[in-house]
């Protein structure tokens, strides 16, 4: 064991320490250095960040940790990507948490914990690896979904996400020990080599668990019934954790296990991966039509964006992966905005999550009227916002690899997503304001932080390459 | 003059940037910035116009630069004889609506302004790009100012209007996205020219034709598929209209002179009888309909369906022509019509929108009845009315002889049932437009209202004699705009008529 070893893991162990570190430091702080917390939480990301880039890159796939860890180059963009836009939604949520006087160290140390969760998971190379990962994330995020003790429907949230989150997670498990028992061995790698040829039915049932599970944590239909609850229910901050951070992991989850570990089930899951696919694209836009809570439509929203990364899975090549990812990216980059609208709307006593809370908004507030303008288009995929790339690449790939109704179905989809963006901008820009809502806060610096994120959807719409180059070359 | 294309593009988006970012506190300078931006981009048409070689049908004013590694797609633009003129009319369609909205836009105008400019960019981009994911790129992009346009400054049931826009337009591209796709993974690359040298099979021909047959059909738009114009129109402010049938409406042509007939030229050989006979509708049917209309925009926008009818019946006679005589005699001739018929189309019915909109900043209503015996009272505004209704009509010496005619003369090369249908729009025409001219502008003054108009002020006098002037221009000597066009129609023809297969 030498520097070396752990090198690659430096995210993961600045992680660590700054969680010990942070409680403590909040436990002796006290309620009148509050503002300290969430400082020290942004510095240890950045530091975080910063070490992950002098001393954790990679130049190859590396295998650590008796072959429980991998360290590679699409570890070390999904943590970084992690790093960057937990900062950003923390940075979001500050005046929200304040305001909701939730404004408290646990929050930082669980959104922390959870991220140590989303890296695990990008990092795991072992079937005991993948379930640490899911468990260290999901179990921070219950309590956060909870975290506002005093309201009944967050309790209600928290508690339907942590049932069926288990049985998600028992079938996970279940999955994995059928795998194991099958193969006898829980290395990813060693799994991909011992898969091949005609299959057992004992390792397509244990694939069916899995990829039962794997829908799940991404929210695919029929796994999706959790989804819309939890983000309406749960603080507005959390559903902006929840929609972003860990979808990179489950997408990393999807990769290692599925396309990476499992690959010589690709027909079996590819299968499965489909029908999930079809019903999310239809069940998301469809019911999203008629929602009239901007978290429930946002939620819907987000059920109809995992049908087009599972379609990426669905492609089957590196091509295809490579196309997921970057969709995962550039979804998490504009949920991160929305959300991040919804909390600078928001004040002490009112929660701007009705679509009519958002009437005649540009009047109120014209910067995130345009902010929410540029993610909604961005979101139904008009260039020249990054969006479009996004679902321009899966398309591209599933016509490359022959599947053309899925094509015309997506396509056909998209269009039925576009109206219920539009309506959106339809209430920002053309309808006046419905009585007095109280006047948007003024921030500076997380509003800076707004501009540049619809800015980054737009630069990155107007030149995709090197996004795209990244991705694609990270997963090569 | 290297660099042309791409300043008149990003000039006018740049401006409208500016005037944005000026917002309407200084909306004094912002509009005197989006009269100099549009005047600047006019005056920048002027030497693409002159340096264009008109003996050539190869892409001019060539700019290629790398733009996605990954997609092959290059920020590749261009222009030939089809898009030049195109552009030019873009660039001259702008200057009216700018100077249109001067005194009338009261609300938001700073973001009114950057939404035309920013539009005028990428409709200029539409026709200058070469590669198939830049044009696509601008084609979609044009669709969030106009959507604002409408649904912002529009009229009482704007909401609904524009979302109907978008979404038919949304729907009809999508396809057209997948059959660009499907191109690309066969041929390598975006490139237009190498997507329409791909070779196809008959059957990929068939639905590749369909995929832009609905993109392009919507934005004609063809019968069935045109019930989203009159909602647009009817609730678009008056530079919304203009823009939306001068120039956007004749993206759909654009498109099927540009991708449609050379990429799948056996499909279009193929299935040409269901675009003429839909042509057909559009010029007879549309007609009748045109001719019941309460509302005078309303009556403007059936009319353009109509007329843009002639476009596809002269884009797709050819195949008739060559069915019917064997030869290429007078192919050319239809679509020297269509492309005549295009530009003569987006000044007559931008200007026949601009004549409404005075009437309506006056009256604040559309509807006929409103009116009558406008003459009485702004005798120079009626002139112009009638002219440019006579212009609608196809009156001799007008833009709008010089397109039809070419179309219904080539319709006779290849049937007499045509060319007496096209014809039959003649009359039709001249039915509805001239009612209504009869209707609104001539007779005794109805109502105290009509009694209480005011004559053309400056403005408005200036914006009307420009049109009139390109009006009789084109109409008295299309020569120069025909000689234009000639090489590349050239090509296109023989294109179209080429098997792939």
């Amino acid at each position: 064991m030498s520097f070396a070893t752990f090198a690659p893991a430096v995210a993961e162990i600045c992680l660590t320490v700054a969680v010990c570190l942070i409680l403590l430091v909040d436990a002796f702080a006290g309620e009148r250095r509050r503002r300290l917390t969430p400082t020290l939480t942004l510095l240890a990301l950045v530091l975080g960040a910063a070490l992950t880039v002098r001393y954790g890159q990679v130049s190859e796939r590396l295998v650590l940790f008796d072959g429980m860890y991998v360290a590679d180059p699409l570890a070390v963009v999904l943590k970084l990507a992690g790093f960057l836009f937990v900062a950003v939604a923390l940075l979001y949520s500050r005046a929200y948490l304040e305001n909701r006087n939730i404004l408290r160290g646990e929050y930082y140390v669980l959104t922390l914990t959870a991220l140590l969760g989303i890296f695990v998971l990008i990092s795991a190379n072992s079937l005991l690896t993948v379930y640490l990962g899911v468990e260290l994330l999901a179990l921070p995020v219950y309590a956060l979904v909870a975290f506002d003790r005093d309201s009944g429907v967050s309790a209600e949230a928290a508690m339907k996400y942590f049932v069926l989150g288990a049985i998600a997670s028992g079938a996970l498990l279940y999955g994995m020990s059928l795998i194991y028992g099958l193969t006898g061995t829980l290395d990813l790698g060693t799994l991909a080599t011992r898969l091949h040829g005609p299959l057992s039915a004992g390792v397509v049932l244990g694939l069916t668990f899995i990829v039962v599970a794997v829908a799940f944590k991404f929210g695919a239909v029929p796994f999706h019934m959790w989804l819309p609850d939890v983000y309406e229910g749960a603080p507005t901050s959390v559903t902006l954790f929840i929609g972003t951070a860990p979808k990179i992991a489950y997408f990393a989850l999807t990769l290692r296990l599925l396309a990476q570990g499992l690959a010589g089930t690709e027909p079996q899951w590819s299968q499965m991966l489909t029908a999930l696919a079809v019903l999310t694209l239809v069940v998301g836009n469809v019911v999203a039509l008629v929602q009239t809570n901007l978290k429930r439509m946002l939620a819907y929203s987000t059920i109809a964006n995992v049908g087009f990364i599972v379609l990426g899975f669905v492609a089957g090549t590196p091509d295809g992966y490579a196309a997921a990812m970057y969709y995962t990216l550039v979804y998490v980059l504009v949920a991160l905005g929305s959300f991040g609208v919804i909390l600078l709307a928001s004040s002490r006593g009112f929660e701007a999550d009705r679509l009519d809370d958002y009437r005649g908004l540009h009047r109120r507030d014209p910067l995130l009227a345009l902010v929410m303008m540029v993610l909604m288009f961005s979101t139904a995929g008009v260039p020249p916002f990054v969006g479009f790339w996004a679902k321009l690449r899966i398309f591209q790939v599933l016509w490359e690899s022959g599947h053309l109704w899925l094509v015309l179905l997506a396509a056909a989809m998209s269009v039925v997503g576009a109206y219920y963006y539009l309506r959106i901008i339809k209430l920002m820009y053309f309808d006046e304001p419905a009585g007095e809502l109280p006047a948007a806060r003024r921030e500076l610096p997380v509003r800076l932080a707004l501009g540049l994120n619809a800015a980054a959807v737009l630069v990155l719409g107007v030149l995709p390459g090197p996004l795209l180059d990244l991705c694609a070359r990270v997963i090569h | 003059m290297h660099g042309l294309l791409s300043i008149l593009i990003w000039l006018p988006i740049g401006a409208g940037i500016l005037i944005l970012l000026l917002g309407d506190a200084r909306i004094a300078a912002g509009r005197w910035l989006a009269l100099a931006a549009s005047l600047a981009t006019l005056a920048l048409a002027v030497p693409l116009w002159t340096h264009f070689d008109p003996g050539s049908a190869a892409l001019q004013f060539p700019e290629l630069a790398p733009w996605i590694p990954r997609f092959k797609a290059f920020y590749a633009l261009g222009v030939d004889g089809i898009s030049m003129p195109l552009i030019a009319l873009t660039a001259f369609m702008t200057v009216p609506v700018v100077i249109a909205g001067w005194s009338v836009i009261d609300m938001r105008p700073a973001q009114y302004y950057a939404a035309f400019l920013v539009m005028e960019g990428l409709m200029i981009g539409v026709f200058a790009a070469t590669d198939a994911l830049l044009f696509y790129f601008f084609w979609e992009a044009m669709l969030i100012p106009m959507f604002l346009i409408i649904g912002i400054w529009g009229g009482p049931r704007r909401v609904y209007a524009t979302i109907k826009f978008f979404l038919y337009t949304f729907l009809g591209s999508v396809f057209m996205l997948a059959a660009l796709i499907y191109m690309y993974v066969k041929a390598g690359d975006y490139s237009i020219a190498s997507l329409q040298a791909l070779p196809l099979t008959l059957i990929e021909q068939r639905w590749i034709f369909c995929a832009f047959l609905l993109a392009f059909a919507v934005k004609v738009p063809m019968w069935p598929v045109h019930t989203w114009l009159p909602d647009a129109h009817v609730e678009a402010p008056t530079g919304g209209s203009v823009i939306l049938a001068a120039i956007m409406l004749k993206m759909g042509g654009y498109g099927f002179l540009r991708f449609s007939l050379p990429i799948a030229p056996d499909a279009s050989r193929e299935l040409d009888l269901l675009v003429i006979a839909l042509s057909l509708i559009a010029v007879v049917y549309i007609g009748f309909v045109a001719l019941v209309q309460q509302d005078m925009k309303k009556l403007i926008a059936y009319s353009s369906v109509a007329h843009m009818g002639f476009v596809t019946l002269g884009a797709f006679v050819v195949y008739e022509i060559v069915r019917h005589t064997g030869s290429l005699v007078g192919a050319g001739m239809g679509m020297d019509g269509a492309m005549v018929q295009m530009i003569s189309h987006g000044l007559i019915s931008g200007a026949l929108f601009l004549c409404v909109g005075v009437l309506y900043d006056r009256l604040h209503s559309r509807q006929i009845a409103d009116y009558g015996g406008v003459v009485n009272t702004m005798p120079v505004f009626a002139s112009f009315m009638v002219l440019f209704a006579l212009a609608n009509t196809g009156l001799p010496g007008t833009s709008g002889f010089v397109g039809e005619f070419l179309v219904i003369i080539a319709s006779f090369r290849a049937s007499f049932w045509y060319a007496l249908l096209a014809a039959v729009t003649l009359m039709l025409g001249a039915a509805y437009t001239l009612w209504l001219v009869k209707r609104v502008v001539f007779g005794p003054v109805t109502s105290p209202r009509v009694a209480g108009l005011k004559d053309l002020n400056g403005r408005e006098t200036v914006v009307l004699g420009a049109l009139a002037a390109a009006v009789l221009l084109v109409g008295v000597w299309p020569a120069p705009l025909l000689k234009v066009m000639q090489p590349t129609i050239h090509h296109l023809v023989s294109q179209a008529v080429a098997s792939k297969l």
